[in-house]
């Protein structure tokens, strides 16, 4: 390992440049010439639009082009459009409604964007904008997708009846349903998963620089994945051919999913840069980041879960309706269906399941990946069925659990997930020492004592990430494969270059990257630099999200590694004469093994790159590519408990203690993966406790600033006693599963098994607040 | 923001004939509640009157158990004064718990009262100390400067200069904070003299802040929490939102009530 190679807590490279300010994200970019750009946003949820009068605004100081969505169409600009095909059960393909980038005809949620006005300065843009006459005729609106659903309710696209997208199931619903004939007890649990925004620190910004003397766009903007942006922005929305657009992914200030999509302003500033000569940089604020930025989750879910008499589980049911919002984001169908349901086996060994999924249009915005993406939605929904069951079963949650745990493996479950390698009870035993749990009931009555209501919940969650064996998702109707690439380039004096089609926008690749080509060459850290984020620069890659860095980035990488150790090795024993099979390589030297004869490594690279002197036949050069795609999702998987305090006078929870004991696999960076985790949790922990987002029955959003948006603060949270376990993945070469997401995966349903243990009502929705837990009290007394 | 024509006034006349001369001027003192009205363009003066420079609005002048406090003390000024922790402390706790650190540097009393927010801190303070607010034309007692919400007695023009009490014997604030914003959902400040017992709410009364009557005459029988255990807060007139409905606040009302007796009745002498 050392200090720098793998397993190894070093500190990040980017940190000098992101805390002293010195990071260069799409806003510190200005190109000569730039424009500012604003977008009037309909302050209706649901209208047509009878009229644009753009006259006024032209006329007003700083102005150079109000453009409208008649112009973007007449430009042959096209629709957005979701990339992933899920078919209903009867057969027939999603019903996706049109979603032009500047709405024409109708806007359907609060936030469509309907015209783009450039001008000198932000804030003449901004006055311009407000000085477009638009006409609206107010149509009828629906929030919330059960009752979008009914017959009678506003209809918002006309390819869904009933704003019914799709009608998608998965398992076998006549065994599932024999199992629960066959049932001793049956758990019956009705549950929502809350509505979140994403809220990265940065919003989203673009800068689209159209160059006319080379017919060529340059577009810098907040993504996770600019490969992916140049690729769809291409083929599908007429951009530019991909040749002849180039999309920078700078620093951008964390994701978390919502900046995978490409979005309506990506397209239209880059399309106005083109039509008004100048370039044009749009940077949204908070507001405009509430209003229009991808959110997650929104399901409401009923789930049944049978039991024989010796509490082993015979079957699960579920049915959940997903609220899509007012159109098909890009990955949006898969975030209900291939990443939710293809989960909902647990930890468990589960011999029959059936999954009904609904996606649902509601005046809304968009609803698409957003950390965890599908997954937490799942654990939510077995581990407080679990839970519950426990309850009523009046038997140990930990041990119902560990009655009911997969324990031979590779583990075929009935929901397609077929489970490499895991162990469960490793995670459920480091958890329960880590709490105390047995020493709970103690803690419990010492707290009654005191006037105050404890709780304890777990939470013992499997997910799938590192996604994913393109073959198997295009099979399942994803649009693209979800391979990475890479290349590493060694210098001509030994210094290294990995290429890489990951993106880091927090995730700490420049540095966890060149940890392994550390580990791999004896090469100091300080003397290779990852590069990324540059469709000019890097070679064609799928971009950073669904937890696939380490799985997928860093497997490209280490073959792209040993393809580079190889021809090393091939030429370093051509110059000191001896066999291939006895060169090693370590500590900076490459050496015959056993013997004292050895080059430094820069001087085999030297000698790569003269050719004075290489093998017959051998090409000059030391740099090597590699596409690395998975043969299987991987299995991250842990347990939970939270442990918490809740004063019955106002509802009040304090989390007493947080333990999450994971397997994540392999670890390149201790300190990276902590970070990780703390991250996953505090989100997690949010959107149990704190994050809510209210739509008024008008399609307003009433959670729109952090007035009412209540983000988790540092003290809404305990200090984390994380710990891991490490059962090596066995489908990529480093054995790495994956963390970026567990934390806010399993979380929730731990913290919310807590407060429900705590004040005995087991019917509390998330966010739970002191008002919402107050009220659980009273009702329960 | 829109476009404001700034002024530094270096007096309260020169204030009032800035004031007066405008199309549509607001004073400026914290700029805490005002500056991010307008920069979510909520709010288009045509000019902004800063009183931040005039020396004779600002500081704690303690003269016996008389308190007066410049209208534009900031919180953190009101909060780190040691004389004034001795003879009141529940008035220098309640003003370092306004916000957070950059907003008590900056948000001043005579902004906050002024504005009356009905979810802001001082209103409860002033109206349970029985304060007097002075003016540049004249004296209001508190129970008839707050009107309603975001309203006051203050005519056109006219500017709080200070804020004057006399420090009770004993007093506490016990405030349960909005989790999103941390502004108060359920304020109160209860203040003993003698037998003058008063109890203010703020946060949470549809009109802003308001004496709990109930809570004064059971306190004045017997001044412990548990005199409070039948006190029955009505629901009707208090504010209701997603955070807190009326129920819940009437609730917390209560709670924080017999907080701030039970920190009274537990302070050493």
């Amino acid at each position: 390992m050392g200090v720098e190679g793998i397993g190894a807590r070093v500190l990040r490279k980017e940190d000098k440049r992101f805390i002293t300010g010195k990071g260069r994200y799409t806003d510190d970019m200005v190109v000569p010439g730039m424009k500012h750009a604003a977008f009037l946003r309909s302050p209706h949820a649901h209208a047509k639009i009878t009229g644009i009068d753009v006259e006024a605004a032209k006329k007003m100081p700083g102005v150079i082009g109000v453009l409208t969505g008649k112009e973007l169409k007449a430009d042959g600009i096209g629709n957005l459009i979701c990339g992933w095909m899920i078919h209903s059960k009867d057969g027939s393909p999603m019903n996706m409604g049109a979603w032009s980038p500047l709405a024409t005809d109708t806007v359907r949620y609060v936030g469509d964007a309907i015209v783009i006005v450039v001008a000198d300065t932000k804030g003449q843009a901004r006055d311009a904008a407000e000085a477009v006459d638009v006409s609206y005729e107010e149509l009828p609106v629906v929030v919330s997708a059960v009752e979008a659903l009914k017959d009678g309710a506003p209809q918002i696209h006309p390819e869904a009846v009933n704003n019914l997208i799709f009608d998608w199931d998965i398992g076998d619903e006549k065994a599932t349903n024999d199992a629960f004939a066959k049932a001793a007890h049956v758990t019956k649990l009705d549950i929502v998963n809350n509505r979140l925004v994403p809220n990265a620190m940065e919003p989203r910004a673009t800068l689209g620089v159209y160059d006319a003397a080379e017919d060529h766009y340059t577009c810098w903007t907040t993504s996770q994945n600019p490969h992916v942006a140049r690729l769809v922005m291409s083929a599908f929305y007429n951009v530019a051919p991909e040749n002849k657009l180039r999309v920078i992914a700078p620093d951008v200030g964390g994701g978390f999913g919502s900046k995978i999509f490409i979005y309506p302003e990506e397209i239209i500033c880059l399309w106005a840069s083109k039509k008004t000569g100048v370039p044009v940089k749009w940077v949204g604020d908070r507001s405009e980041s509430f209003l229009a930025d991808a959110h997650g989750r929104d399901h409401a879910t009923h789930a049944e879960l049978a039991f024989d008499a010796d509490n082993r589980i015979l079957g699960l049911k579920v049915q959940t309706i997903a609220n899509f919002g007012a159109y098909m984001s890009l990955f949006s169908s898969s975030v209900p269906t291939y990443l939710y349901a293809t989960l909902l086996s647990g930890q468990y060994d589960i011999p029959a399941i059936h999954a009904n999924v609904k996606a649902v249009y509601t005046n809304t915005a968009p609803v698409d990946a957003y950390r965890g993406a599908g997954r937490p939605e799942a654990s939510f929904v077995l581990e407080r069925i679990m839970e519950t069951a426990a309850r009523e079963l009046k038997v140990s949650p930990a041990e119902l659990r560990r009655k009911n745990f997969i324990r031979s493996f590779p583990h075929q479950t009935p929901v397609i997930m077929n489970y490499d390698a895991g162990d469960f009870d490793a995670t459920l035993d480091a958890g329960l020492k880590a709490a105390d749990y047995a020493g709970f009931e103690k803690r419990r009555e010492e707290a009654a004592k005191r006037g105050k209501l404890r709780g304890i919940g777990l939470s013992c969650y499997i997910e799938a990430c590192g996604i994913a064996p393109s073959a198997a998702v295009g099979s399942l109707g994803a649009g693209v494969g979800l391979w990475e690439s890479a290349e590493v380039r060694v210098n001509a004096v030994g210094t290294i270059e990995i290429l890489t089609g990951s993106h880091s926008h927090g995730q700490g690749h420049e540095t966890t990257f060149a940890q392994l080509a550390t580990e791999r060459f004896g090469v100091p850290l300080d003397s290779i630099s990852i590069v990324h984020g540059d469709t000019d620069k890097v070679q064609m890659g799928m971009g950073t999200y669904g937890s696939r860095s380490g799985a997928v980035g860093m497997s490209a990488i280490v073959k792209a590694l040993d393809k580079v150790e190889a021809k090393a090795k091939k030429i370093a024993a051509h110059l000191l004469e001896a066999d291939e099979a006895d060169i090693e390589i370590k500590n900076g030297d490459v050496r015959v093994a056993g013997t004292d004869k050895s080059l430094p490594w820069f001087q085999v690279a030297l000698a790569a790159y003269t050719a004075h002197n290489l093998p017959s036949g051998m090409e000059p050069g030391l740099k090597e590519g590699a596409f690395y795609d998975p043969s299987n999702f991987t299995f991250p998987g842990g347990c939970h408990i939270c442990e918490v305090e809740v004063d019955p006078e106002t509802g009040v929870t304090e989390i007493i203690q947080f333990v999450a004991a994971d397997d994540f696999g392999k670890i390149i960076n201790p300190m990276i993966v902590e970070g990780q985790v703390h991250g996953g949790l505090a989100q997690g922990i949010g959107q149990a406790l704190l994050e809510g987002t209210h739509y008024d029955d008008t399609g307003q959003l009433l959670t729109a600033s952090y007035m009412d948006y209540t983000m988790p603060r540092a003290q809404d949270l305990p200090s984390f006693n994380i710990m891991t376990t490490e059962t090596p993945c066995p489908s990529n070469p480093l054995g790495i599963k994956g963390c970026g997401e567990a934390g806010a995966i399993g979380s929730p349903p731990a913290v919310i098994n807590a407060i429900t243990d705590a004040i005995h009502n087991n019917n509390l929705t998330m966010p739970a607040t002191p008002q919402t837990v107050w009220k659980a009290i009273q009702a329960a007394k | 923001m829109y476009e404001t024509q700034y002024h530094r006034a270096s007096s309260v006349e020169e204030a009032v004939k800035l004031m007066t001369s405008a199309e549509d001027g607001k004073l400026l003192a914290g700029g805490m509640t005002l500056l991010p009205t307008m920069k979510q363009r909520l709010a288009s003066p045509s000019d902004l009157v800063d009183l931040r420079r005039i020396e004779a609005l600002k500081g704690v002048k303690i003269d016996g158990r008389k308190v007066t406090i410049g209208a534009v003390t900031t919180h953190y000024d009101v909060s780190t004064n040691e004389e004034l922790a001795k003879i009141c402390p529940a008035i220098t706790s309640l003003a370092s718990h306004i916000g957070d650190p950059q907003v008590r540097n900056m948000g001043t009393i005579g902004g906050s009262i002024a504005n009356n927010d009905p979810a802001a801190d001082y209103p409860s303070a002033l109206l349970a100390l029985d304060a007097t607010i002075i003016t540049n034309q004249r004296s209001i007692p508190a129970s008839d400067f707050f009107v309603g919400l975001f309203e006051t007695a203050l005519e056109p023009n006219e500017i709080v200069t200070a804020v004057e009490f006399v420090a009770p014997d004993k007093a506490a604030y016990k405030k349960f904070p909005n989790p999103a914003s941390l502004y108060a959902m359920a304020g109160v400040f209860v203040a003993r003299s003698g037998t003058n017992i008063r109890v203010a709410v703020t946060g949470a009364g549809e009109n802003g802040v308001f004496r709990l009557a109930d809570a004064e005459t059971a306190l004045a029988g017997n001044f412990s929490p548990s005199a409070l255990d039948g006190l029955i807060v009505d629901p009707d007139g208090l504010l209701s939102d997603m955070h807190a409905s009326a129920d819940y606040r009437a609730n917390l009302v209560k709670v924080m009530a017999k907080r701030a007796v039970a920190e009274i009745a537990n302070r050493p002498m």
